[in-house]
């Protein structure tokens, strides 16, 4: 056995080699043995991306889940879904940039779509707020859920949202009633739900519109209680060993299926899903696909208590003393 | 929860809520207080009205009638499901300290008389955060309520989630809420009493889901800690911000009651409500 190359070198030369790979592109047909180069590059950056994330690091996934180039609810509902209208306002206060919601088809049926808005440059995030919904943006999913209620479409919810957003006004208007509001019209829904979470899961901001008879995670996607630089802070009073707590969070998608939070991990390209978005794309539709038709074939009654029974069982703990803090049930 | 970076309060906070000593210094006037006039004025400060924080056992004797209270599902208590930093030892320390085994005590008792389902978080435990038992023991006093035909109430005083269960204490909001719409379901009353301090996921759960709430005064409401708002806006946040009455003039609760009537307010409400017996004619058929 070798000793493990170091992560940061070896992240440093796929950089240096992809900047390479694109400068060599751009200079175009005058270089001599331009194929034979490219080809050589190329495999060199696919064995170096595979050593990287055979076994990413919880922080590698936080920073593939934060990634500029992710892609976002635009590209999803571009790829995914045809015949998208969005609908707008909450009818109470206003309509919340930072949350998407509307009518679509996905796969050829009508269902209702509810997601958190990031944008794609720093412009459009200003106007979505980084898609940290206000309450408005969580009354308005509850009330476009309501409506595939009555209707009878199935919804799906994407989920990529660093928190509620924490701001005074969002305080004066009832965030925490809106976000428990919209847990519970999800909890309560007949229609059949399915969630995916794309990006950042960020907690009740993220549970606001994540609960669902089936939770898809996507591979690189996270899913957390508090920011890892949030968790550093309060544990070591440093938010600098950010990776430290991203670790003891249990925030990938592995994790969570090991705790029974996520049914699925949705597989990405190597290395993430902005590398490829097309095949990412076409992964997660996969995915909803099937999972749509399998909780539709059931009765809206048994489907209601399954989705009960789910989150009923969540979570670990202990009735017998001499367990305390072993491991538990 | 964001609550979570502003840092472990409880450990400030168990000081100024069982002052040592013959004399307790009011944290809000500063006078100085005798101890056991103190405790005879139920923890209100006799010279400003500033309600000191109860522990979940104060909070029961304030709320339920001498000998009436049956407790539940005492026995749970947490693991340590991810492993995580510190966790066992805090969480022993807190079982320690308290003699509890978690930061939530339920079961049913008497108000004035009136049955009901009662669950009442403790802040000095591990700062009455919402970890797997507080969700357990939450969602199953709704269930019993529904099971039993009983009104609830809820006591809160939290600082969110617990961090140190990772998703799993994020899914006790879902757990705790599904629990309360089967309460609404069957039509029976939930009165969510929000004490000092509730906040983060326990706000964002079931305490914001009561048909009434009432606060008690001063109390600290919310979603997000003031530091993380301030952080974001980079703003001074306004005078009484998160407080039992910013929450009122917003409406977000129904009703500020002073510590001396929480009692009877609950009983009246609850009787008002259909509980204790009176029979109300169900139009909803
Ligand atoms: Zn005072």
């Amino acid at each position: 056995m070798t000793t493990a190359p170091d992560r940061g070198e070896q992240e440093r030369e796929l950089q240096q080699l992809e900047e390479q790979l694109a400068q060599l592109q751009a200079a175009g047909s005058d270089v001599p043995d331009l194929e034979t180069r490219l080809q050589a590059l190329r495999e060199r950056v696919q064995a170096l991306r595979e050593a990287l994330w055979r076994q990413p690091t919880p922080w590698q996934v936080v920073q593939a889940a934060r990634h500029p180039q992710r892609p976002k609810l635009g590209d999803y509902l571009q790829r995914l879904f045809t015949d998208v209208v969005e609908l707008h306002g909450d009818r109470l206060f206003g309509d919340d940039p930072a949350m998407f919601c509307g009518l679509a088809r996905l796969d050829g049926q009508a269902v209702v779509v509810v997601g958190h808005h990031k944008g794609k440059d720093t412009r459009e995030n200003v106007h979505r707020r980084w898609g940290m919904p206000n309450p408005e943006g969580y009354r308005k999913a509850a009330r476009v859920l309501r409506l595939a209620d009555k209707l009878g479409l199935p919804a799906v919810t994407l989920v990529d949202t660093p928190a509620a957003y924490p701001g005074v006004e969002a305080e004066e208007r009832g965030q925490a009633e809106a976000i428990a509001r919209s847990i519970l019209t999800l909890a309560q829904l007949r229609s059949p739900v399915v969630v995916a979470i794309t990006g950042e899961g960020g907690s009740g901001g993220a549970l606001a519109i994540g609960v669902g008879d089936r939770v898809l995670m996507m591979q690189y996607a996270i899913y957390s209680v508090i920011p890892p630089e949030g968790c550093a802070a309060i544990l070591w009073r440093d938010a600098a060993r950010k990776e430290e707590a991203a670790s003891a969070l249990k925030l990938t998608a592995q994790d969570l299926l090991e705790l029974g939070v996520v049914d699925e991990v949705v597989p990405e390209p190597l290395g993430g899903a902005h590398l490829d978005p097309e095949r990412a794309a076409q992964f997660l539709r996969e995915a909803l696909v099937r999972h749509l038709r399998e909780v539709q074939a059931l009765p809206p009654e048994e489907r209601l208590q399954r989705r009960y029974d789910k989150y009923r069982r969540m979570g670990r703990f202990t009735a017998h003393p001499e367990d305390l803090l072993a491991g538990g049930r | 929860m964001l609550n979570w970076l502003r840092r472990p309060k409880y450990e400030s906070v168990e000081r100024r809520d069982i002052p040592a000593g013959l004399w307790a210094k009011c944290p809000r006037c500063g006078q100085l207080v005798y101890r056991k006039e103190l405790e005879r004025n139920l923890k209100v400060c006799p010279k400003c009205g500033y309600h000191h924080r109860l522990s979940g056992p104060e909070r029961l004797r304030l709320l339920v009638d001498e000998g009436t209270f049956e407790e539940w599902d005492a026995e749970l208590a947490s693991v340590d499901p991810l492993g995580f930093p510190e966790y066992a030892d805090r969480y022993r320390h807190a079982v320690q300290r308290t003699g509890r085994r978690e930061a939530v005590l339920t079961g049913r008792g008497r108000i004035e008389g009136v049955e009901a389902a009662v669950a009442v978080l403790d802040f000095a435990f591990l700062g009455g955060s919402m970890g797997s038992v507080v969700g357990e023991k939450v969602a199953r006093t709704f269930e019993r309520a529904v099971e039993l035909r009983l009104p609830v109430v809820t006591c809160s005083a939290s600082g969110g989630a617990r961090m140190q269960e990772g998703v799993l204490s994020l899914m006790q909001l879902a757990k705790t809420v599904a629990a309360v719409g089967r309460l609404h379901t069957a039509g029976l009353p939930f009165v969510s009493v929000l004490c000092d301090p509730t906040t983060g996921g326990v706000t964002a759960s079931f305490a914001m889901l009561g048909d009434v709430h009432v606060a008690e005064p001063g109390a600290l409401i919310g979603f997000a800690g003031a530091r993380v708002i301030e952080q974001t806006i980079r703003q001074k946040l306004p005078e009484g911000f998160q407080t039992a009455e910013f929450l009122l003039r917003r409406g977000l609760v129904d009703l500020i009651v002073p510590r001396s009537e929480l009692k009877s307010t609950l009983a009246r409400l609850l009787r008002l409500m259909g509980a204790g017996g009176e029979v109300a004619v169900d139009h909803r058929a």
